[in-house]
Order: structure tokens, then C-alpha cells, then sequence
């Protein structure tokens, strides 16, 4: 028994991070605009202000819910406040809290903060983030306590989850590769964290190493695969795929909708180039063996009304107005829904969500805007409409049990 | 579509209408019931004229098909109040000359009930985010605001 105890103290003994000193909020007034800049280019492209602000909240203050499998947390305040953000953080607790997940008081921090990914950005550009960082304003803003299934209140079980998923260093460089590629591969796999939400988590919430990129989960909807199985019906290049994260629109592809949007928010105002290298490495990863012949623009509404004819009807007076042949948005150039990853995904989630929730534009002002249809449509006409609509615009057998999936993708959807 | 005989319960009545399933309800209701209330904006659901509630739920008439609705319960600004006998939502608005050309009027009065009989007493930020849809092309948005506040704090 003594034995025991022991184990388990010293295993308890090396989780425990020692607090790092607080600093004089004065100590951070001096940052040269050139690296606040850079800073703030950079907390563009790692989407920092998306978590870490609440709906109608200041920017960067914290307080946003993240529901996960295992409760809900919230985001901390960022801001350079010395009570309740981040103003008595010295640049050595903030780099440890990117690189290794642990707070200024030694507490490990959920991997929420997808300190995997942020453990590979360089010394420089955590040092530019820092000065962003704390160069804001100071917002007095508490968040509220994390909700999460026992035992996961116990921070020190976060140690563990290190110790299987955390694999600290920067990420090497590939000769073979271009210069721009690699700056891709450095912002996507670091800062920009795209596998958070693009790659498969197993049932401990790490994302599965072995499937890099083959789908995930983004807030009830589906993050589409961004590997050889992404379902688009025009190859993804590397243009196009810079358009789509510039804009929110490719007009070979769709829109950005659900979580993408912010994203595509964000990048709309990062540097250029760095938005052209992460579109560059993106695309590398989807190229197909596949024979790319010409993509076929499919609309076959007759086989499709005699497979779903209540769905043929709720289409024709919620949906044709825009995607039917000739409507207004037709002639704006957006693209058919013969294009539509979201009909040609195996998973119907995303499609799903669309109906339900709507698309706003991504950048405001500008950009395709769908409305929700959650009070306007049941489960099982959402689910007859998009049947109908995957009949009539692709060639991908039916989806088994929609209205169930709507059903449970409309639980996903209450705030 | 050929048009069928189709009921459909509007401001509590029931009524038998002749149309295609595939019509959208706004034209059902105008056309085909007299209700004038709501109104033909862009016909894409994206500017909230022809708003009015199914089962108490704010919606886009435009874009929502007569199949849609089945039996559940549609309400326009007819079923709120007359001129002679305005609800308070419609007093409100007209007291604080919210409206100026009256297009989006109706749309906009049937979703802020939506909202203040779901919650009586909504904030502010609760008032502009459930209005966000509905657009008003005269620019009297501060008044439709300041019109919902007033009913929310009669209601109290």
C-alpha cells in the first residue's frame, strides 16, 4: 500500500510545473510598431480573436463557449489586463503556455489551446505575438468555470494527455519542397492549426497522426477532408483554393459556411503571401491519382422527382429561387450545386447544417449569404430536401438514415 | 405543379386554398387569401418584408413552400391586431413613427413578436441580433429599436 501511495505521488509529482513570476504590466509598453504588426498579421493567421472572444464581446476578452465531447470550456482572456488577462505574464510564461500548454501558474491548459500545433512556431514570431498581444487594450473580463465530465477537472491528467499527443520542436524542413510550400506547411501545421478541426480525434481527443487531414468535426458541422479524399468535384489548385480562404467563395467549388467563416475572416485581411503559401501546402495534400478529365455539370431533375418527390417540392419553393436553373445568383456566377462538396461528401452533416443554419457572408459586406430554414422546415422535410438535391445534382448513392442525422445535427445546432 | 386543395391554418382559421404545393406561402397569402400584411421583398429570403411566424417562429414566407407549413399554425400581422384594435407591439411602432415607406413593416413587427413572446423582456443586444435578419431600405432601424423597447417595457 505505502508502495502505492508512493507511485502514485511521484507520478503525481512529475506533472507539477512550477509558477512562473509575475512581471510589472510596464514592463510591456515598449514594443516596436514594426513587430506589433507582424504580431498582428500572425494572430490573423492563427484565428487567435475566434476563440478567445465572446459573442458580442471585445475582442480577445475570452468568455466564448467550446463545447467538446467531454464538456464545455471557456476561452481565457488574452488581453494584457493584470487582474483578470494576461498582463503579468512574462514572454517566458506565454511561451510556455503556446509551446507546452501550461499556465503562468504551472496549471496545465486543456488542449483547446491547440498547443500541439503552436509548439512548432519560431522563437521570432512568438516573440511579434507576445507584442501584439500585449500591446492591446486591457478588457477586465472573467470568464466562466469549464463544465467538464469527472474526472477531467484534474488538471494533472493533462500531463498524461501530453505525453501522448505533444510533440514539442519545430517541424522539419523539406528540401524537395518549395520555399513557399514550406512556409505553408510551417503556418498551417503551426499557427494556423488546420488539423484541429480537418483531421479525425480519437476517443482520448487527440487527433489521429495516422490520418492526417481525413475530416473532423467543427461545432456540429463537418470539417471536410483535406487529403486525397476531400470530395470536391473540381480538383482543388492551389488558386482556387487561395481564393476561397481570401474570399469565401470559389466559383469552381462553394462557400465557406459554419466555422469557416471566421477563418476565412481572418485570412481575408493576413498577408498575401502567406495566405498563397497556405493554400499552396493545402493543395499539395489533395492531389489525386484520379483521372481529371472534365468535370461533368450534372442536373438530372427528372430521376430526381421520381426518387424524392416531397423533396422535388420543398425544392422547388425553399430552394430554386436561387439554384435553379436561371435564378439570379446563377447569373452572379456562384457556383451549381453540382459543385457543392457538401452534396458530394459522404457525410451529410455539412449539408445538413447549411439548410438548417443558413451561410452568412464570411467577409463582411460581401459574399454569398443563404437563410436558415430551422423554423421553416422539419426534420424529415430537410431531410427529403436534401436527398432530392443530392439526386438530382450528383451521382453518389443516397445517404442512409437523414432524418435521424438531421435530428441529432439539429440538437448540435441549440446554443 | 398542378394546384390541389390544401388546408392551411391562418391567425387560427382554417382554410381551404387551391394552390400548387410548391407555392411559396407569401403568394398563398396574398393571392390567395387577401392577407396583404406580409410582403414580396427580394423572393430569396434575404430581406425579411415577407416575414411571418410558423408556430411561433419568425420565417421567410418567400422561400418557405406551401408543403412546408402542413398542419402547423401560421400567423401574419392580421392575427396580431386591426387599426380599430392594435396589439401593443403595433402601437408601439406606430407611436414611435417607426415606420417610414411601411414595406418592411409588417416582417419586422412579426418578428419582434416572435422574439418578446418568447421573451418579454429582451436586451438590447438581444433585440438587434433577432432583428439582424430584416432589412429596412429607409433607414429607420433606430425607431423599429426604440419601437420593440417600448412594447417590452409596456409588457413588464
Amino acid at each position: 500500500m505505502p508502495a502505492l501511495v508512493g507511485a502514485a505521488a511521484f507520478a503525481l509529482a512529475l506533472t507539477w510545473r512550477p509558477a512562473i513570476a509575475t512581471i510589472d504590466p510596464s514592463q510591456t509598453d515598449s514594443f516596436s510598431p514594426t513587430l506589433v504588426a507582424r504580431g498582428a498579421a500572425l494572430a490573423k493567421i492563427g484565428d487567435c480573436a475566434v476563440c478567445h472572444t465572446a459573442q458580442n464581446g471585445r475582442p480577445l476578452a475570452g468568455g466564448r463557449p467550446l463545447a467538446t465531447p467531454f464538456g464545455t470550456l471557456y476561452s481565457n482572456n488574452i488581453t494584457p489586463d493584470a487582474e483578470t488577462g494576461i498582463g503579468r505574464w512574462s514572454f517566458a510564461a506565454f511561451d510556455r503556455a503556446m509551446r507546452q500548454g501550461v499556465s503562468r501558474t504551472g496549471a496545465h491548459l486543456y488542449p483547446a489551446l491547440p498547443y500541439e500545433h503552436f509548439t512548432h512556431v519560431s522563437d521570432e514570431d512568438l516573440r511579434a505575438l507576445y507584442a501584439f498581444l500585449m500591446s492591446r487594450r486591457p478588457v477586465a473580463a472573467t470568464q466562466p468555470s469549464n463544465q467538464l465530465i469527472f474526472p477531467l477537472g484534474f488538471r494533472p491528467l493533462l500531463a498524461g494527455w501530453k505525453l501522448l499527443f505533444l510533440r514539442q520542436g519545430p517541424l522539419p524542413y523539406d528540401p524537395r519542397q518549395s520555399a513557399e510550400w514550406n512556409r505553408g506547411a510551417y503556418l498551417t501545421e503551426g499557427l494556423g492549426h488546420c488539423a484541429a478541426c480537418h483531421s479525425p480525434r480519437n476517443l482520448l481527443g487527440g487527433e489521429e497522426h495516422d490520418r492526417p487531414y481525413a475530416g473532423g468535426v467543427a461545432e456540429g458541422w463537418r470539417a471536410p477532408p483535406l487529403d486525397e479524399s476531400n470530395p470536391a468535384a473540381h480538383h482543388w489548385t492551389a488558386d482556387a483554393l487561395y481564393s476561397f480562404l481570401r474570399t469565401g467563395i470559389s466559383p469552381d467549388h462553394s462557400a465557406a459556411a459554419g466555422p469557416m467563416g471566421p477563418v476565412v475572416e481572418s485570412l481575408s485581411n493576413a498577408p498575401d503571401a502567406d495566405v498563397r503559401a497556405i493554400a499552396t501546402y493545402i493543395a499539395s495534400g489533395m492531389s489525386v491519382s484520379r483521372a481529371s478529365g472534365p468535370v461533368v455539370m450534372l442536373d438530372r431533375p427528372d430521376a430526381a422527382q421520381r426518387a424524392f418527390p416531397a423533396g422535388a417540392t420543398l425544392f422547388a419553393g425553399a430552394c430554386a429561387g436561387c439554384h435553379g436553373p436561371g435564378a439570379p445568383m446563377t447569373a452572379q456566377g456562384r457556383p451549381s450545386l453540382s459543385l457543392a462538396s457538401d452534396l458530394l461528401d459522404s457525410d451529410p452533416t455539412s449539408a445538413i447544417q447549411a439548410v438548417l443554419r443558413g451561410i452568412e457572408p464570411p467577409v463582411a459586406g460581401r459574399g454569398p449569404k443563404m437563410p436558415p430554414f430551422a423554423d421553416s422546415l422539419t426534420d424529415e422535410q430537410v431531410a427529403a430536401t436534401i436527398a432530392y438535391a443530392r439526386a438530382r445534382y450528383t451521382n453518389r448513392p443516397a445517404w442512409p438514415h437523414l432524418v435521424r442525422s438531421v435530428t441529432r445535427a439539429r440538437k448540435e445546432s441549440q446554443p | 405543379m398542378t394546384p390541389a386543395l390544401t388546408m392551411v391554418n391562418v391567425n387560427g382559421t382554417d382554410h381551404r386554398v387551391d394552390a400548387a404545393l410548391d407555392t411559396p406561402l407569401l403568394y398563398v397569402l396574398r393571392d390567395d387569401l387577401g392577407l396583404n400584411g406580409a410582403k414580396y421583398g427580394c423572393g430569396l429570403g434575404q430581406c425579411g418584408a415577407c416575414t411571418v411566424q410558423i408556430d411561433g417562429k419568425a420565417v421567410f414566407s418567400c422561400v418557405t413552400p406551401l408543403a412546408a407549413v402542413g398542419s402547423r399554425k401560421v400567423r401574419t400581422v392580421e392575427g396580431l391586431g386591426s387599426v380599430e384594435a392594435m396589439s401593443p407591439l403595433q402601437r408601439a411602432f406606430a407611436d414611435e413613427q417607426a415606420a417610414q415607406c411601411g414595406y418592411c413593416i409588417a416582417g419586422m413587427i412579426m418578428r419582434a413578436q416572435a422574439l418578446l413572446d418568447e421573451n418579454p423582456s429582451p436586451s438590447d443586444t438581444e433585440i438587434r441580433s433577432h432583428m439582424q435578419p430584416n432589412l429596412c431600405r429607409c433607414g429607420t432601424h433606430m425607431r423599429i429599436l426604440r419601437a420593440i423597447r417600448r412594447a417590452a417595457g409596456a409588457a413588464k
